[in-house]
């Protein structure tokens, strides 16, 4: 299973998916990093049969909420946004499945933000969130019942 | 005033937060503006205090999409004020690296956000439900740009090996030779895309603009030249702010450039295009002459037609660089700090980037001002929609809004990073 962790460390809890890509190598579970931007996305997964991608969303529940969607199956319930900065993760997955290069088993665990401020540290909702996550992620090896 | 010949397409992207608010009055255009909201970042003040050394790292990090572009224009500018000429080696190699910036820009803007207008799709997404062929392509184009820039770069966002005196570290022969197959893929499918933007419809809309552009003697311009115009301008780069100014307005937090006296201007590949086209590779030029492209073109619509020419030529470019190039005798030359002034303009995908640095003894950056080309072509984009809109007076809102974001977008407008929709508001006066 290829685990794909989006983000970025200087966004406050948009750093949900570092959080948990750090934690994993810990656990010496293999796990990619990455911004998050579409075109490295669909690289990332060419080929790759069962994917776990980790990203920081916005919902409207607390932050730290864990999320998990089954992206093969069901489209995000994500809004499209109008820049080209937005052209992440929720794009690139819709394109993919357009494309007919999703990958057949892809699972995205969201985790709940609050706070996206420049600079600013991950919340402790957001830090404990990405500590349970990676538990589960260990002890399940990864595989998820879609919720 | 009505233009029934156009099909009005949809909505796509831009990149930035901004909104575009155009009040009409029956035919007449009352009030256009292109309303930059997205808050002033600060780059020249915080680069003050700075070794010159880092300022190739800092201003990269003003644009995820043309971060090539605010290095070549730091460098550029920091050696001149140095005295310093890198060797053949480095200059051929920020050609490459140029190219590659090129192709991953003009590739994203063509198929991903300008052709969705033309083909009449609300986005990528949609469109590629039907043309599912011409998104893999962009796709894997925009790649092969991304392969060029992390290559030199150490990556494909943010490069961080471009240097003053030339590279942190430089590519082997082989290294490069390994990206001709794809780059020959590239060139072959960028001449069929010219070819394929010859069916796209285009509204009748020409204006008579100041077209400006670098121009060097031997080269479609890229690191170096003049800048000139259509309208006699022939500057060297130290020249730049006697020539244009930029002006505040109440609604954009982004500055507008004028040229002194006259007023706005358009950058970018038209511009280059229009000024250089004799410098064009043979390729690039049959491409454009057997889709009806020659100089000038005026209308702004056409611009995705323009890009893909200029595909054509940053694909060939790159073939040739790579075939000419060997490395350099060493990757970066050691130069030691001296007190110093200079300018710079390199061409950005959408345009002329102007940088100038004054420093002290020790190298630290006392000023500096960069003017990106969303800004200089700001004013020409309310300027071409104060015209366009008259032609759009009798059309259905929803239509008239649609074309009008369009004509916003033939100028690849590169707001800032952040993530935001262009917002169209028409109001209409109905006394």
């Amino acid at each position: 299973m290829l685990i794909l962790c989006c983000g970025n460390p200087e966004r406050g809890d948009d750093a949900a998916g570092i959080l948990v890509a750090e934690r994993l190598k810990e656990l010496s579970i293999d796990a990619q990093v990455c911004a998050g931007e579409l075109s490295a996305l669909l690289q990332l997964w060419d080929g790759a049969h069962d994917v776990l991608l980790i990203d920081a969303v916005v919902t409207g529940s607390p932050p730290g909420t864990i999320h998990v969607w089954n992206a093969s199956e069901t489209r995000l319930p994500a809004q499209s946004s109008e820049s080209t900065h937005g052209f992440g993760v929720a794009l690139a997955i819709e394109l993919a499945r357009k494309l007919g290069s999703l990958p057949e088993r892809l699972t995205v665990c969201g985790i709940e933000a609050g706070n996206f401020d420049l600079g600013a540290k991950p919340s402790p909702a957001v830090q404990k969130a990405a500590k349970d996550l990676t538990d589960k992620i260990a002890a399940e090896c990864g595989y998820f019942s879609v919720v | 005033m009505t233009a029934r010949t156009i099909q009005v397409e949809t909505l796509a992207r831009v990149e930035g937060e901004s909104s575009l608010y155009i009040k009409m009055a029956g035919e007449r255009v009352a009030d256009v503006k292109l309303k930059i909201f997205e808050p002033p970042r600060f780059f020249e003040a915080f680069l003050r205090g700075r070794h010159y050394s880092e300022a190739p790292d800092i201003t990269a990090r003003i644009c995820g999409i043309c971060p090539v572009a605010y290095q070549m224009s730091a460098v550029h500018a920091i050696e001149r004020a140095l005295g310093v000429k890198p060797e053949p080696a480095i200059r051929l190699l920020r050609r490459l690296f140029y190219c590659g910036e090129w192709i991953e820009s003009h590739a994203l803007h063509i198929f991903m956000l300008h052709a969705p207008d033309f083909l009449g799709y609300a986005d990528v997404i949609a469109m590629a439900a039907d043309h599912r062929e011409l998104v893999e392509k962009a796709l894997r184009l925009k790649k092969i740009g991304n392969g060029i820039v992390s290559l030199l770069a150490g990556r494909e966002i943010h490069p961080i090996s471009a240097a003053v005196g030339g590279f942190y570290k430089v590519p082997t022969k082989a290294q490069l030779l390994a990206l001709v197959p794809d780059l020959e893929w590239a060139l072959q499918m960028s001449v069929e895309t010219v070819q394929w933007t010859k069916g796209l419809e285009f509204p009748n809309f020409e204006q008579d603009y100041e077209f400006v552009a670098l121009r060097h003697p031997e080269e479609y311009p890229l690191n170096e030249g003049r800048l000139v115009s259509n309208r006699g301008m022939d500057i060297d780069a130290a020249e730049y702010e006697d020539h244009f100014t930029e002006l505040h307005v109440k609604h954009s937090n982004a500055l507008q450039s004028v040229v002194r006296g006259r007023g706005s201007y358009l950058v970018g590949p038209l511009a280059r295009f229009n000024l250089n086209f004799e410098k064009l590779p043979k390729a690039a030029q049959d491409a454009a002459l057997s889709a009806g492209l020659k100089p000038p073109v005026r209308n702004p619509f056409r611009g995705i037609m323009v890009r893909t020419v200029e595909l054509v030529f940053a694909c060939s470019e790159a073939l040739r660089i790579i075939s000419e190039y060997e490395p350099p005798a060493v990757p970066r030359a050691d130069i030691p700090n001296r007190a110093g002034v200079g300018q710079a303009i390199t061409e950005a995908p959408r345009g002329i980037l102007y940088h100038r640095y004054a420093f002290n003894e020790r190298g630290l950056i006392l000023t500096a001002k960069i003017v990106p080309p969303t800004s200089q072509n700001l004013r020409r984009i309310e300027d071409d929609l104060r015209e366009f809109a008259t032609q759009l007076a009798a059309w259905p809102q929803e239509e008239a809004t649609w074309k009008c974001e369009q004509a916003v977008r033939n100028y690849d407008p590169c707001i800032s990073c952040a993530t935001h929709s262009l917002k169209v508001r028409i109001e209409r006066e109905t006394d």
